[in-house]
């Protein structure tokens, strides 16, 4: 009789199109035996979801790297003679009146410009950190088990126990200044256990795997076994987390600047917020905004979603 | 069982307390203090201060504070006192809750009711035009963050169509909670869509459904006994699991629709530096947490009989 | 058990309408449309079975022995599966031109599948009695208090111990050998004309095999259904089967009575497998085995689909797909119901 235990179900459902099986679900009807991740870019190269997804995240580091290839206006600068109730001229792309003038006679255009560069910052950077500390954690949770388990998935559970938007707000709302570091490192504090948790059913499911009792019964040593045999096996849950979630913190930042608790200077969600009460006589402040945020975030989703598929057998 | 539960509950004990003593040290470490901003900008003299806060306990090292906070939490359910008014943080979170309770329980019928059917015409598509379309419509509502979505509401239906008011005005009418309940519900009732679809999809070609159809069950029952029976335990643990989320209050939803909720009385009192509100409404959402996920728990093992407690 | 005693009375069974066979195929194809092309996984099949008689398909995986059984069964995924031309006349109907009603009504009713893996192919969260029960529901309309007693009696007749108190269990709680005699109960609830067995005791321990077998024979006779028996297990075929069918890349390789294509195998291919079992009196020996690999069905050789692997190919093997032509003894005199599709039928059999 199977043993089917309670995490072990669990697991399964929570991860349910996440785990990294290894037999192809189609009977293997190609000549060269492809691995998993040959067989994922084979995937990922037929769809349309990647496609346009990462034609867009190019389009959008393009932006952040080379702001000023895209506009000549500066996004701070206000010229008051610009009236902020000068409508939008859509008709001249990428001029400084294209999208119109905020209530200080800035350019909309400028800002989207400028403000992609906060957002992507913040994403990638959250996600760097995130992925690193809770893959770390949910690695050793995973591999060492007993006690060490006990302890981390406790200590996940006490930073999961509060909802991650109040947790940042509390953090953030210690700081006046509020750098792409300081949102980073709020949200990151709040933001690793997911990776975590993800990370630890990966491993634990890897553990039990014949390849990884065959190196340990050939004497391999513990970093061996976990970096060359577990980890590559246990990562594509967690890039498939990852990629969602790098999209879920742009989107984040973005919320917290609406509350007032996002990152100083240049940003979409600051300039959104603001919009916000001006939504009646200049629905563009936010509208434009509004748009490249969700246009980002969609970007990062459907590429996660795009992985998610490749590199699920069972999604075939 | 009765062991699962009670060990559990014995699990629940460290994170509590890790999870208050976690927000009790970030609460602290902010600079201000609510005492000093009773008083405006103006200040009121040293000494009222002084008073004030060896009152209120605040002039003691923070483990101080923080142990008598927990014995008289543990021992007389007294979750601290609202500085700015007086009351105790049991009274203010008595006035919130109802109306988080309406805009919650709006939220988690439209989620439920709309993400499942849309799920299920997904998965038992999939693959077709119906299901790339259903898949598109759900990652663009994930995609665009909530107050963004309420702006556009709020613009659309209240300011152009004249439907709603933009705001809500009275607690009581249940109406009015419908747009604020729909922005909220939004997110959620794309992810319940996926895992559905998800869910349905995987499970259609599980050999058991093979069986199913080979003893010549007619199609509606195949998919309305064997397929939903199995499909829906994912579903159903992450419902239950976003109840408890949506009890805790949607800070963005009550703040842009002007609601009076959990999620609002916490964004003020952070913004207000008010410690022991906070403290006291994040320990209660705490509890409210941990039970909700006890409870989703206990539903698996009563949905999948697969589930043993070891 | 005076019930059983009833429901257990073999009614006498006819063949077809006009007394010809129970089941037949004719030329029938499958094909599977997929991402790197057009699968053809069943190429032209022909086979028969009557009331009482037992037929083995005998082949690999991937030769579309269950495919046919899928598509006799209708429960073919299409798409991507069609099949372009065949017929499956079952008591001398069409069941390819019947509505998708008339072919629910037969399935489960007249024709039964039993499945290889009974732990996945039992609904895991449905109690046993449940889903046997379900037979009786859904086909005559039983009550629920009533089906759950028919379930009990059927889990009796294929001896389940304990089976009253069993009865709302889950599939998980049984052993493998109980859960496959579990799938055989619900193929015989309603006491059908034909059960198809997909490889039953493949998932199973040696021991506990030649148990289910043996029920699942003992039954047949009793009943005097016709039984379609897939397997890819040699030894399984000898004692129960009547005929054998041998496939190979969609197609029928050879035809033979069991005992016969032991004695006298009339394709290259069924030698092989005979010549793989190992044997106690070749002790010592190097095991004979099959050089190659089954083909794709995507790239099919040209001509014979055997012979990149045939011991004996030629060039003709190499250029027309060879029929399936009757088998004579070399005086020309007949061998019933022998044939094969092999342009070297007659050296294979006799030299």
């Amino acid at each position: 009789m199977p043993d089917v235990t309670k995490t072990d179900v669990k697991d399964a459902v929570a991860e349910a199109a996440e785990t990294p099986a290894a037999a192809p679900a189609t009977p293997a009807k190609s000549e060269k035996a492809r691995s998993l991740w040959g067989d994922a870019w084979a995937d990922l190269r037929r769809s349309w979801i990647f496609i346009v997804s990462s034609l867009l995240i190019l389009f959008l580091l393009t932006i952040t790297f080379f702001p000023g290839w895209f506009t000549s206006t500066d996004p701070i600068l206000g010229d008051l003679s610009k009236h902020y109730l000068q409508k939008p001229k859509l008709g001249e792309i990428g001029s400084a009146d294209w999208l119109g003038y905020d209530q200080q006679g800035r350019s909309v255009y400028a800002r989207v410009i400028y403000g992609t560069r906060a957002s992507v910052a913040v994403g990638f950077g959250t996600t760097i950190v995130v992925t690193l500390a809770g893959g770390l954690v949910g690695m050793i949770a995973g591999y060492f088990g007993g006690v060490v388990d006990s302890i981390l998935s406790r200590l996940t559970d006490v930073f999961f126990g509060i909802p991650f938007l109040l947790g940042t707000m509390v953090a953030l709302n210690s700081f006046e200044h509020r750098t792409t570091w300081v949102v980073i490192g709020a949200l990151g504090f709040f933001g690793w256990t997911q990776i975590a948790r993800v990370m630890r059913g990966a491993v634990i499911t890897t553990k039990q795997a014949d390849y990884v009792q065959a190196a340990k019964a050939l004497g391999a040593s513990t970093p061996r076994i976990m970096f060359r045999h577990i980890l590559p096996n246990s990562l594509a849950p967690v890039i498939v987390v990852a990629t969602i979630s790098l999209g879920v913190y742009i989107g984040a930042e973005a919320t917290l600047s609406y509350l007032g608790l996002g990152l100083s200077g240049v940003s979409w969600g600051n300039d959104i917020s603001d919009g916000g009460n001006q939504i009646r006589v200049a629905q563009w402040i936010m509208l434009y905004p509004s748009i490249m945020l969700s246009i980002t975030v969609l970007a990062f989703i459907m590429l996660g979603e795009a992985v998610r598929n490749a590199l699920d057998p069972k999604m075939r | 069982m009765g062991r699962y539960v009670a060990r559990r509950l014995l699990q629940m004990i460290p994170v509590f307390f890790g999870t208050t003593l976690l927000i009790f040290l970030m609460v602290y470490a902010l600079p201000g203090d609510p005492v000093s901003g009773l008083f405006g900008d103006k200040g009121g003299s040293p000494q009222v201060i002084a008073a004030l806060k060896h009152e209120y306990g605040l002039d003691l090292p923070i483990y101080e504070q923080y142990f008598n906070y927990m014995r008289d939490m543990i021992l007389h359910a007294d979750f601290g006192t609202q500085i700015a008014s007086g009351r105790p943080v049991t009274d203010v979170l008595g006035d919130a809750f109802p109306v988080t309770l309406r805009l919650a329980g709006l939220a988690f019928a439209f989620e439920a009711v709309l993400g499942l059917t849309l799920g299920v015409l997904s998965g038992l598509r999939a693959g077709r035009v119906t299901d790339n379309a259903i898949l598109l419509i759900t990652l663009l509502l994930i995609s665009v963050p909530v107050f963004v979505l309420g702006f556009i509401l709020q613009m659309v239906f209240a300011d152009q169509l004249g439907w709603v008011a933009p705001s809500v005005n009275d607690d009581t009418d249940l109406t009015q909670f419908i747009l604020p309940a729909v922005v909220l519900g939004t997110a959620s009732l794309a992810y319940v869509t996926r895992l559905t679809r998800t869910s349905i999809a995987e499970n259609l070609r599980a050999d058991y459904i093979r069986t199913a159809v080979a003893k010549g069950l007619p199609r509606r029952r195949v998919v309305g006994v064997h397929l939903m029976r199995n499909s829906l335990i994912p579903v159903v643990t992450y419902l239950g699991a976003d109840l408890g989320a949506l009890m805790g209050g949607a800070v963005v939803t009550e703040h842009i629709f002007n609601i009076h909720g959990v999620g609002g009385t916490i964004a003020e009192s952070i913004v207000r530096r008010e410690g022991t509100t906070l403290i006291g409404l994040v320990t209660i959402l705490v509890l409210v947490y941990l039970l909700a996920s006890l409870l989703v728990d206990l539903l698996y093992a009563v949905l999948d009989p697969r589930i043993r407690y070891a | 058990m005076t019930v059983i005693e009833e429901t257990s009375v073999p009614s006498p069974r006819d063949g077809g309408a006009d007394g010809g066979p129970l089941l037949e195929v004719r030329d029938l194809h499958v094909e599977f449309k997929t991402r790197e092309g057009l699968v053809k996984a069943v190429n032209g099949v022909n086979y028969s079975v009557s009331a009482g008689e037992t037929l083995a398909v005998l082949g690999e995986s991937g030769s579309g022995k269950s495919v046919t059984a899928q598509a006799v069964m209708g429960i073919l995924d299409m798409p991507p599966a069609r099949i372009p031309q065949g017929e499956i006349l079952f008591r001398g109907q069409d069941m390819l031109k019947m509505s998708a009603e008339e072919r629910r009504r037969i399935r489960g009713q007249r024709i039964a599948m039993i499945f290889q893996d009974a732990l996945s192919s039992l609904n895991p969260v449905l109690s046993v009695g449940y889903q046997l029960g379900e037979m009786f529901r859904v086909h005559q309309g039983m009550s629920k208090k009533d089906a759950k007693a028919k379930a009990i009696e059927l889990m009796d007749r294929v001896k389940i111990p304990a089976a009253a108190a069993r009865v709302n269990d889950y599939p998980h709680q049984f052993s493998g050998g109980m859960r496959q005699r579990i799938m055989i109960a619900m193929a015989l609830a309603l006491e059908p004309d034909l059960i198809i067995a997909d490889e039953p005791t493949t998932a199973l321990d040696v021991t506990v095999q030649a148990q289910v077998m043996e029920l699942l024979a003992e039954l047949q006779r009793e009943y005097n259904m016709g039984l379609i028996l897939i397997t890819h297990d040699l030894g399984v075929v000898a004692d129960v089967a009547d005929k054998i069918a041998v496939m190979y890349a969609g197609r029928i390789v050879e035809r033979a009575p069991v005992h016969q294509l032991y004695k006298r195998p009339a394709h290259p291919y069924t030698r092989g497998l005979l010549d793989s079992i190992p044997r106690l009196d070749h002790k010592g020996q190097e095991l004979y085995a099959i050089k190659g690999l089954p083909p794709n069905l995507l790239r099919m050789p040209s001509g014979c689909a055997f012979n990149p692997r045939c011991p004996k190919a030629q060039d003709i093997c190499r250029e027309e797909i060879p029929a399936l032509v009757p088998v004579t003894e070399q005086d020309g005199s007949e061998l019933v119901g022998r044939a094969s599709a092999c342009h070297f039928w007659k050296e294979t059999i006799h030299g």
